[in-house]
């Protein structure tokens, strides 16, 4: 009764969002879109609108973003099962890339600007500060996840392998999380807010919702749960949903660019 | 930062406008009597809030090239305030909504004479100029031309008893003025302390300007203490009640996370905060960083306070 498509009278809202998303220019304009929170702050740097701390500043932002990115990304799967959405799965690689890509100019204002290349203070910084031996713990989960990204990786690792580590997608986002809420100082609104969206996007994969459907027993032997943690749900013969895609992120090998 | 939470109350802000007028237009006259009768302190331009001062610069650095004054905008757009929220930029954004008159401070405790003393009463203390070098606990360091006079001057009109053995001060606690104290960052009110002593050193100061001007809210208006060879918290902002007291008092961040940031808190290159190091600092608007000094480079003014301690143990 909720599937939009069966609406009297309404607009198929989920067919528009996948031909929207399945449309050629959906990949480039969500790249370029992707690349608006550096070229905003490398703006603010250029014309000393980063404040008295513009360095700092850098760190934080860059830092900041690398999380919401991976956050969107791990929203993309509970998004398409509560919307149907089938056309949202072929961006998970691309916003976890760019999840990476800041992680990386995170680092790297860390280590160029904040630390000026001073590799024995960073070493030292790495092994005695814990909140910042999580966050390079988190960094070089996505590090090992882009260098495993591409098609060829995915081949060559094997589906149940090259899923198994992408698993490790959760425990960076916790990592990251903790990494936030270690460095600041008290118990501050923003960090916490953030580690609790990542725990509600991993026990979604434990426990998924559905809307428009009839309850389906969230405890108990009921056709959604599985034993293990779900990279993605069961197919679903509905219409408007993406054929059974090849690849394990969901995308279909079709539409990879 | 995406969550910034504005505070309701801004809502309210027409409605108690005229209270505001009010009460700007009394606390006018009374700064403008006070500014008569002592001559060119404070000296008050036509609109009431834009008061200047005019006064002698006391202490400066050594080396005014090494240690160059911090702009005055970054200094007032870089602040840690936290009851006007955690961000840099909170305090000069939410600051607007702390009314700095009337404004009393209340002194009492381990005192022969315990008084209420007004903020146009403190005015009347004669002000000096210093530039002095802030070290923040978090590794970013300003220097800042201050206007006010010493603590000592206030606390000797009390005349502490033979009990007395450290000072207490306490900031505002006005959820209606400060949206960020129902955060739970911190448990309220603000607080901080000194030994004795070391509110009765010649640096420690009261300050009620900066960069020749009336504070800013977002810096602590209308009156705050300056620790100079202490981290920046110490220097509590917006104060409203000071006691002397026989046992060394609770402190906000000290109750917060007790291995991170102890009573004294002076600052010291060799003893790391427990997350980051103190060895090093960057100085607000310069690229690299530079080497903390020992006591913020006050060493020779207030080592001999801690003559005998172990300041690992005691920091």
């Amino acid at each position: 009764m909720a599937d939009p498509a069966s609406a009297a009278g309404g607009v198929d809202l989920r067919a528009a969002a996948n031909a929207a998303l399945a449309s050629r220019w959906a990949k480039p304009a969500v790249f370029i879109l992707c690349l608006v929170p550096l070229v905003w702050t490398v703006r603010l740097a250029y014309t000393g609108e980063l404040g008295a701390e513009p360095v700092l500043e850098s760190v934080k932002v860059s830092g900041l973003w690398a999380l919401r990115f991976l956050l969107i990304a791990l929203a993309l799967t509970p998004l398409r099962m509560l919307t149907g959405v089938a056309g949202l799965a072929r961006f998970r690689r691309m916003l976890g890339l760019f999840a990476f890509f800041y992680a990386t100019v995170h680092l790297s204002t860390y280590v160029g600007l904040d630390r000026f290349f001073d590799w024995a203070a960073i070493w030292k910084d790495i092994v005695k500060r814990p909140y910042i031996t999580v966050g390079m713990g988190a960094f070089l989960i996505l590090t090992a996840l882009a260098a495993t990204s591409t098609d060829g990786m995915v081949k060559r690792l094997g589906g149940r392998r090259w899923r198994a580590l992408h698993k490790g997608v959760f425990v960076a986002g916790l990592a990251a999380c903790l990494h936030f809420v270690m460095l600041v100082k008290g118990w501050q609104t923003a960090p916490l807010v953030y580690a609790l969206i990542c725990i509600g996007l991993l026990a979604f994969r434990r426990w998924p919702i559905r809307l428009g459907r009839r309850k389906e027993p969230r405890f108990g032997t009921g056709p959604v749960r599985t034993s293990s943690v779900r990279t993605r749900p069961a197919a679903s013969p509905r219409s408007g949903e993406a054929p059974e895609p090849r690849f394990p992120d969901g995308s279909s090998p079709a539409r990879r660019s | 930062m995406l969550f910034k939470f504005s505070a309701p109350s801004q809502a309210r802000e027409d409605e108690v406008t005229p209270r505001d007028l009010f009460l700007t237009r009394r606390s006018l006259m009374a700064g403008g009597a006070a500014a008569m009768a002592l001559g060119s302190l404070p000296v008050w331009s036509g609109n009431a809030l834009a008061a200047s001062f005019q006064v002698p610069t006391t202490i400066k650095p050594a080396d005014p090239k090494f240690d160059p004054t911090t702009p005055m905008k970054s200094a007032t757009t870089y602040n840690n305030f936290y009851e006007f929220g955690t961000g840099k930029d909170d305090p000069a954004d939410n600051a607007g909504t702390l009314k700095t008159r009337p404004w009393e401070i209340a002194i009492g405790g381990e005192v022969a004479k315990p008084m209420t003393i007004g903020i146009e009463d403190l005015l009347k203390f004669p002000m000096e100029e210093r530039i002095y070098r802030l070290r923040c606990v978090e590794g970013w360091s300003m220097v800042i031309p201050w206007v006010g006079f010493s603590l000592a001057e206030l606390l000797k009109r009390v005349e502490p008893t033979g009990n007395a053995k450290y000072v207490a001060f306490q900031t505002l606690n006005d959820p209606k003025q400060m949206p960020g104290l129902r955060s739970w960052v911190l448990d309220w009110p603000y607080t901080e302390g000194l030994r004795l002593d070391e509110a009765m050193h010649p640096l420690t100061m009261l300050a009620v300007g900066m960069y020749g001007e009336v504070l800013p809210n977002q810096n602590g208006a209308p009156i705050r203490l300056v620790v100079p060879w202490k981290y920046g918290f110490k220097s509590i902002k917006s104060i409203v009640r000071i006691t002397l007291v026989k046992d060394q008092p609770p402190t906000a961040w000290n109750k917060s996370q007790p291995r991170e940031y102890g009573f004294y808190s002076n600052v010291n290159p060799e003893v790391d905060h427990p997350r980051w190091s103190q060895a090093t600092e960057r100085r607000v608007g310069e690229f690299s960083r530079r080497k903390t000094l020992p006591f913020n480079g006050y060493g020779e003014e207030v080592a001999s306070l801690y003559a005998g301690m172990d300041l690992k143990a005691n920091y």
